[in-house]
């Protein structure tokens, strides 16, 4: 007993010719189909080349293109000629030029004697298949499709098209039930020969013939008919990209297909020296006795086809460049946003850098500059503290610094002295936490010993500024998890707020200490004449004019304890 | 395809590293040289050289040059089209040649592929460590910045526009509009009808600065490792600038010449030390895309 092979060939004929002397020489029978379009004069040379093996033939030649009915019509006749030519073949195994054994023949050989009566095909109800390209699964086989999917993508588009619209509808023969699958198969000689010399077969290849991809449809249907031994896989190890054209496979995927345990691999990179020498020869010849495994290898591609319809959230670059809203993400990772925190408490960004595994930076959007964490003139993926450069391309200036943290909690203030073009992108982001103090920018114009009437218009500035920022963060685009106190409301009870917004972003260990809100004594009488001078001081909330907080004329006597 | 100009001691380190890449043949444009680059070139079998004493600037930094003669030799072929200071880095450059590139972006069907120029300098002043021929440069420069470029879409060619690294950082930092442009497309199976507009930077038929994917994901690409910044850059910096013969009245030039007065250090505590492609993948500089 033995299995035979069943090659068809385009391109790399020097390859093909390699595989098929390794098969014909561990005494299984191949037949080769060499596509029409290969030249009369390689193709003379290609079977010159084989003429020493006597157990080699080649069948009626095809002119074949993808997706269409002749590469059926190919391998049926090349396994005709197999199964004619070789009777002692009991499994027939269809493989192309550029596939490649990757385990001894002789453990393929004891495989297949060990399941006599299996077929080795994957075949699928149309329902539950997930990997068709361009949305064609069921309608593959009730639509017809005279043109060229390679050459003529517009016109075959629009025949598609038609025929929804017209909802044209094909007949399925009866008794048929489509199923889908890989097109590498290895059935027994009683299933193949069923299928090929059925009376029906006729009117099978007459309605196959205009069916879409026919050759990973045809045989996958009929073999339902005549066998129940299916085992649904193929022993091809075959990985398609996200636009359905196989993966190829390099030197360097060498122990990655040592390791699959499957019996053959496609396709192989006709320039892949090692894998060709190092699987045709006799030192691979490790008997395993192993399962085939592609376990290993599916993660892999599958990976592969992950980054590129998905990519990596929060990288813009040459290659990714999302289109709004496909950002998927517009940072890579949480960050959290503190505004007017460093103007009411003293020395906050120490506190907090103390108190939460966290990167604290200061006004990274100040106008002077970046106030990177530690006063750093340059930050991670050396990005600089140039107020010009951030402010040239502002978003790209947050995603890389998102970006370049990975794995680091970033945190930082911002306020309304800084520059704003961010806002938007802040209040959008699904990544930040946007803790707000509204109005707490007062507190340093408080301190502060300008001219009350610059101190007034500065004062209208920036409450004018802030309420713009206030209305993203609260307008029905807004995506950050936002919070907002009125400063009145903060100080008569600090710690809640401190605490959830601590708690957020996981202590380091526990909090032992508050921090120290700066005293504002007359801050109340201060409001009252900045409205006296025609000001209206709102987003503060509500300051009696001679409040005074008593908590905060002494230091905290006890530390603040959080469960 | 190469134009150059004075660039004798770069040479054989150039050649050698693409031909262990992969390359088959060198088109090479000297642009009146007088270091003997022209003579060690015409010893090599494997370069068409030819010789232009004609202006720089009026070929439009040399793109016309180029173009005719991709156009004239190129058709159908793969070309790559790098500066004598460019060293192309792509996914698996390590163990797969150019030819299983461009062998799975023809089954791709990709006609171009994109390579961010990557500004590469040495840690310490530019000249501590002199460049010796046929000397890896990367020896000497050897750092990088990983995170700080800013891109944004040409609306015109429909390209990226990508600047920022070392030079926007060092010598642009308040004037960034004019930090030079990074986006390079060097590999491009050639028509006789495309043709590079500015540089390597875009071309025409725009379709082909398509290098990018816009619905999140991310297609494949490389870099081109950038050997500016070597003790040679200073006298090249000064030649250059008399010559007037650079890209908008040589404004970058401008720049060099009065940073290089001081002899400044690229390098910064948060430079990224050159490892090999996949460092730089994972850093989000380059992408395998969908190549496994």
């Amino acid at each position: 007993m033995s299995v035979g092979f069943v090659m068809l060939v385009h391109t790399a004929l020097d390859r093909a010719e390699q595989v098929a002397r390794h098969w014909a020489l561990h005494d299984c029978p191949v037949v080769i189909h060499v596509d029409k379009k290969v030249s009369r004069k390689d193709h003379s040379a290609f079977v010159s080349a084989l003429s020493d093996l006597d157990n080699v033939r080649f069948s009626k030649r095809f002119s074949c293109e993808w997706g269409t009915w002749s590469l059926v019509e190919a391998s049926q006749a090349a396994s005709e000629l197999l199964l004619q030519e070789f009777p002692e073949a009991r499994h027939v195994f269809l493989s192309s030029g550029s596939c490649l054994p990757l385990r001894p023949v002789q453990e393929l050989k004891d495989y297949l004697d060990e399941r006599p009566m299996t077929n080795f095909i994957e075949s699928v109800t149309t329902e539950d298949v997930p990997w068709t390209v361009g949305g064609l699964d069921e309608e593959r086989f009730t639509l017809r499709f005279p043109f060229s999917w390679k050459r003529r993508r517009r016109l075959f588009d629009a025949y598609v098209r038609i025929q929804r619209r017209f909802k044209f509808k094909r007949k399925i023969p009866e008794g048929l039930v489509p199923h889908l699958g890989s097109q590498w198969w290895c059935l027994t000689r009683q299933t193949l020969t069923a299928i090929l010399e059925d009376p029906d077969r006729a009117t099978y290849d007459r309605y196959f013939s205009k069916v879409w991809i026919p050759d990973e449809s045809y045989y996958q249907t009929l073999v339902r008919l005549y066998s129940t031994n299916i085992e649904s896989r193929s022993l091809t190890l075959s990985k398609f990209d996200f636009q359905g054209k196989p993966h190829i496979f390099y030197d360097d995927h060498m122990q990655l297909l040592r390791r699959s345990d499957c019996f053959v691999a496609r396709k192989i990179w006709p320039h892949a020296d090692k894998l060709y020498d190092g699987f045709l020869s006799e030192n691979a010849a490790i008997i395993t006795g192993a399962e085939p495994n592609p376990g290993k290898i599916d993660r892999i591609f599958s990976k592969a086809v992950e980054r590129r319809t998905k990519g990596r959230a929060g990288l813009y670059m040459q290659s990714r460049f999302p289109n709004a809203g496909w950002e998927n993400g517009l940072t890579g990772a949480p960050y959290a946003v503190f505004e007017g925190f460093s103007e009411l408490f003293e020395n906050f960004e120490d506190w907090l850098s103390r108190m939460v595994g966290a990167r604290v930076h200061g006004h990274l959007f100040a106008p002077e500059r970046a106030e990177f964490a530690g006063g750093q003139s340059v930050f991670a993926g050396a990005l600089s503290d140039s107020a010009a450069l951030r402010d040239y391309n502002p978003r790209a200036f947050l995603t890389n610094l998102i970006w370049n943290t990975r794995g680091e909690r970033q945190c930082f203030q911002f306020g309304p002295r800084d520059t704003q073009d961010i806002s938007w992108d802040l209040a959008k982001d699904s990544n930040a936490t946007i803790s707000v103090i509204s109005g707490a920018w007062a507190v340093p114009l408080f301190y502060s010993n300008a001219n009350f009437s610059d101190i007034r218009k500065e004062a209208a500035r920036l409450q004018k500024i802030e309420a713009k920022h206030l209305d993203a963060l609260r307008s029905f685009y807004a995506k950050a998890r936002v919070r907002i106190w009125p400063l009145a409301e903060f100080v008569e009870n600090p710690m809640e707020p401190l605490q959830t917004t601590i708690d957020e972003l996981g202590t380091r260990h526990r909090l032992t200490e508050a921090p120290r809100i700066v005293s504002l004594d007359g801050f109340g009488q201060f409001l009252q004449n900045l409205k006296n001078q025609g000001m209206h001081p709102h987003l503060m909330g509500d300051f009696p004019v001679s409040h005074t907080l008593h908590r905060n004329k002494k230091k905290p006597s006890k530390p603040y304890l959080v469960k | 395809m190469s134009t150059l100009r004075n660039e004798r001691v770069r040479l054989p380190y150039f050649l050698d590293y693409y031909r262990a890449l992969g390359a088959n043949h060198f088109l090479v444009v000297d642009n009146d040289s007088d270091d003997g680059s022209r003579d060690y070139l015409a010893e090599q079998s494997d370069v068409s050289l030819w010789t232009t004493t004609a202006s720089y600037k009026r070929s439009r930094f040399g793109v016309d040059w180029l173009n005719w003669l991709a156009r004239r030799h190129a058709h159908g072929h793969w070309v790559l089209t790098v500066d004598p200071d460019e060293f192309f880095i792509y996914p698996f450059a390590d163990t797969r040649n150019l030819r299983a590139l461009t062998d799975w972006l023809d089954a791709s069907s990709i006609r171009s592929f994109g390579a961010m120029l990557l500004d590469m300098y040495p840690k310490g002043p530019l000249d501590s460590k002199p460049y010796r021929e046929g000397q890896d440069p990367f020896e000497i420069a050897s750092w990088f910045d990983s995170g700080n470029y800013m891109i944004t879409k040409n609306p015109k060619f429909g390209n990226l526009w990508i600047q920022g690294g070392p030079r926007a950082r060092a010598f642009f930092p308040d004037n960034p509009a004019r930090a030079p442009a990074l986006n390079k497309i060097p590999l491009v199976k050639w028509h006789r009808s495309y043709t590079y507009v500015s540089s390597t930077h875009n071309l025409l038929p725009r379709g082909l600065n398509q290098i990018f994917d816009e619905w999140g994901g991310e297609k494949a690409s490389g870099i081109l490792l950038h050997a500016k910044f070597l003790d040679t850059f200073s006298n090249k910096a000064e030649e250059e600038l008399e010559r007037k013969q650079h890209y908008a009245a040589s404004h970058e030039y401008k720049a060099y010449a009065a940073k290089l007065k001081d002899n400044p250090d690229l390098w910064c505590k948060w430079s990224e030390q050159y490892i090999n492609w996949r460092q730089l993948e994972i850093l989000g500089l380059m992408s395998k895309g969908n190549w496994a």
